[in-house]
């Protein structure tokens, strides 16, 4: 079984779990065995042109010593044979799209979404 | 488990925090009386929906005391679901996420809910007809 994950929400509990609570399940279910995909869409989009680590937290004398590095874990996605995607028109719509985007992610149109879905036996979109 | 279908679900959302909470509970029972068996992987907070020490309480502005006010509890809806599925010969299971229990602390949990993780959702996923994610939002 091979599954899209669709990723649309940026920065959800990303300070807190210092990553995305989807790309750690995502991590998570391949070491599992599972054949997955990700699509980047909406603002999660922003997760193809991060450069670098979220800034720490820090709250009076608390500082947070290991925040997110979301790009690291593309990267490591990727590098486990996971395909990520990002949708070009939901970068322009920011106004991102003259950014670099992190080499291990793919653009792709709107127009081929339907055919990523195909590819995929169940889409979780979440 | 017999040759009835599989639905699986996968949730992120706390309970008392958002109506999709409310669709979610509602999706389960409406599964159960279609005759599927329910296979629910609890995420991030919706892993408090069954700590067992949720507790009612009374509504002063309501002007109902505790028994009157019968607050809702998340845990009671699973323990109605889990009476619903076996009335029905069906399967009830529900696994939270356990790294996102210890986060939060409500390691206790009421009869029939385990602790897993991420391979859980994914062999609840290879084995059901089909799945549904509720991601927060």
């Amino acid at each position: 079984m091979k599954v899209l994950q669709v990723i649309d929400q940026a920065y959800r509990t990303t300070v807190e779990e210092q990553d995305d609570a989807i790309l750690w399940l995502t991590r998570s279910m391949l070491s599992a065995g599972g054949d997955l995909m990700v699509l980047l869409t909406g603002h999660a989009v922003h997760y193809a042109v991060l450069t670098r680590r979220q800034p720490a937290l820090i709250l009076g004398e608390w500082r947070q010593t290991e925040p997110a590095e979301i790009h690291r874990d593309i990267a490591g996605l990727v590098e486990g044979g996971v395909p990520v995607y990002a949708v070009l028109e939901d970068l322009q719509d920011r106004g991102l799209e003259k950014l670099e985007v992190q080499s291990h992610v793919q653009i792709v149109s709107r127009q081929q979404i339907p055919s990523l879905y195909e590819q995929a036996d169940q889409v979780w979109h979440w | 488990m017999n040759d009835k279908k599989i639905l699986t679900f996968a949730f992120m959302d706390p309970p008392f925090e958002s109506e999709r909470t409310i669709t979610f509970f509602r999706l389960l029972d409406a599964a159960l009386e279609k005759g599927a068996h329910v296979r629910v992987f609890a995420y991030e907070g919706a892993v408090a929906l069954a700590f067992a020490k949720q507790q009612t309480h009374g509504n002063a502005v309501h002007g109902r005391d505790n028994a009157a006010e019968n607050h809702p509890l998340t845990k009671d809806w699973i323990l109605a679901l889990q009476k619903k599925a076996a009335s029905k010969a069906l399967g009830f299971e529900w696994i939270n996420c356990g790294l996102c229990v210890d986060e939060r602390g409500v390691n206790e949990v009421v009869d029939g809910c385990g602790r897993g993780g991420p391979p859980d959702l994914w062999r609840y996923a290879s084995e059901a007809h089909n799945t549904l994610t509720i991601g927060t939002r």
